[in-house]
């Protein structure tokens, strides 16, 4: 059970933000100028968002 | 994991890393602007549109356009006719000195509805043109690309071994931390694995259809041997077509487009070029839907009698090919996304340039603890408040 729930505490974020990486790659080759791509833009912004949260955080 | 396996993977991520940093930077910074190219051309002025016209205006026929094109040039001789995917108001007439694949090529921009001359950009110098040619071949030509593409290939080896290094790193670790308060190797070592393992998937998709990319021009040789060696067996020992006795393109094209309804032009090849035959015109066809807009399917019109020898099917490996344009791009869902691609660009220079730093700095490491215990998965720092043990890979990695 610990195993479990260490491989989720390591891996979990990186697991669900590859999984928005790719649906976003493949939602937008879907569409044009549509939903798809509204989609994609929210689901390839996420990495991008966590990118600036952690790496530009400053503790206080 | 243990020690040893951590070791030779901490191993393969340094040397894969070294060896194609400095292209892969070179890479980043050169993709940049090329992801802006079409807004950057607008900016400059060099990017060519049609006046506007009502959109049944009556179309010259091609032959005409071809005329005009090859009056401009008439030493050289026409390789390719292609339209923009968003402006049929014109086309792009491109003229190089043989049919053979150079880079010595001059450039027609004709009005399809009155026949004439736009423009005559030159592709070829500028500041977007180094851009692009540092970043596809390194001004060395097909050598240039396929080293790129190996280069490509040590990125993804890097990207495999990070991720598995990338365990032993963060054990002890939760998700997204970065110490900042301690040495700046450490800041660097987690913006590091932080940055690398968010843009995983991004950077294994551009980096892996980049690579694909670079063999371009070969899987298009092979498709010739491949599918169109048997179309073409009755024309054996026959010359290129001369241009003399080609058939009207314009009547090519009509019968092409009646062979493939529901499908736009892409672009036109003629006889003897690399996307054709020697005997061939060839016009690829585009679907009209966002997705088979990204597909191609050619039909092979006799350049002589002006009949459809045949419209193979694209093979899986064109398909790809294709299919991996858009997704190296970054061009395919607007602004926005163009925006998210440089972005993930530059956190990617900051994972290559950070990786360096790290290389360099290796001397500095964390000092080895006494006893360094490979922990089993799961195991929490003991001593509350400090820092945990470097993992094992920390140290191979110096």
């Amino acid at each position: 059970m610990k195993q479990r729930h260490s491989f989720w505490h390591m891996w979990g974020w990186p697991i669900v933000l590859g999984v928005l990486t790719t649906f976003g790659l493949i939602s937008a080759l879907f569409s044009d100028g549509g939903l798809g791509d509204m989609l994609a833009w929210f689901a390839l912004g996420v990495p991008v968002a966590v990118c600036g949260w952690y790496g530009w955080r400053r503790k206080a | 994991m243990n020690s040893r396996k951590i070791k030779t993977w901490a191993w393969v991520h340094k040397w894969s890393s070294l060896v194609c940093t400095v292209f892969m930077l070179l890479l980043c910074i050169t993709g940049l602007p090329l992801i802006f190219h079409h807004e950057i051309g607008h900016l400059l002025g060099t990017e060519v549109e049609s006046p506007k016209m009502p959109a049944n205006t009556p179309r010259v026929s091609m032959d005409r356009v071809l005329e005009t094109a090859r009056a401009k040039h008439p030493d050289r001789v026409v390789q390719f006719v292609s339209q923009p995917e968003d402006d049929d108001g014109l086309w792009f007439v491109t003229l190089t000195p043989t049919p053979a694949p150079t880079d010595d090529f001059k450039s027609v921009v004709v009005d399809a509805r009155t026949g004439a001359v736009l423009a005559q950009p030159k592709f070829d110098e500028g500041f977007m043109y180094v851009m692009f040619k540092l970043h596809v071949d390194l001004f060395a030509g097909l050598a240039g690309k396929l080293f790129l593409g190996f280069m490509g290939l040590l990125l993804l080896v890097a990207i495999v071994s990070g991720v598995v290094l990338y365990a032993p790193f963060m054990r002890k670790l939760d998700f997204g931390t970065v110490r900042r308060e301690k040495r700046p190797r450490l800041k660097w070592l987690d913006l590091h694995n932080l940055l690398g393992i968010v843009t995983l998937v991004w950077l294994f998709v551009v980096g892996s259809t980049g690579m694909i990319n670079t063999w371009a021009d070969l899987v298009i040789k092979y498709w010739q041997y491949d599918q169109l060696s048997a179309l073409l067996a009755p024309y054996k020992n026959e010359p290129t077509v001369p241009v003399a006795q080609r058939a009207s393109v314009q009547r090519s094209m009509e019968v092409a487009l009646q062979q493939t309804p529901d499908m736009k032009l892409s672009f036109i090849a003629f006889p003897g070029t690399a996307f054709s035959s020697p005997h061939h015109t060839t016009f690829f066809m585009r679907g009209n839907e966002p997705f088979t807009s990204k597909l191609l399917q050619p039909v092979l019109v006799d350049a002589k009698t002006a009949q459809v020898t045949a419209a193979p099917k694209m093979p899986w490996y064109l398909t790809a090919l294709l299919v991996s344009q858009p997704l190296h791009f970054g061009d395919y869902a607007g602004m926005p996304m163009q925006i998210i691609w440089a972005l993930l660009d530059i956190a990617t220079i900051i994972v290559l340039g950070s990786g360096l730093y790290l290389w360099l700095k290796r001397g500095n490491t964390v000092p080895a603890p006494a006893a360094p215990v490979p922990a089993s998965p799961g195991h929490r720092p003991q001593h509350g408040g400090q820092q945990p043990d470097p993992a094992p890979a920390m140290k191979v990695q110096a």
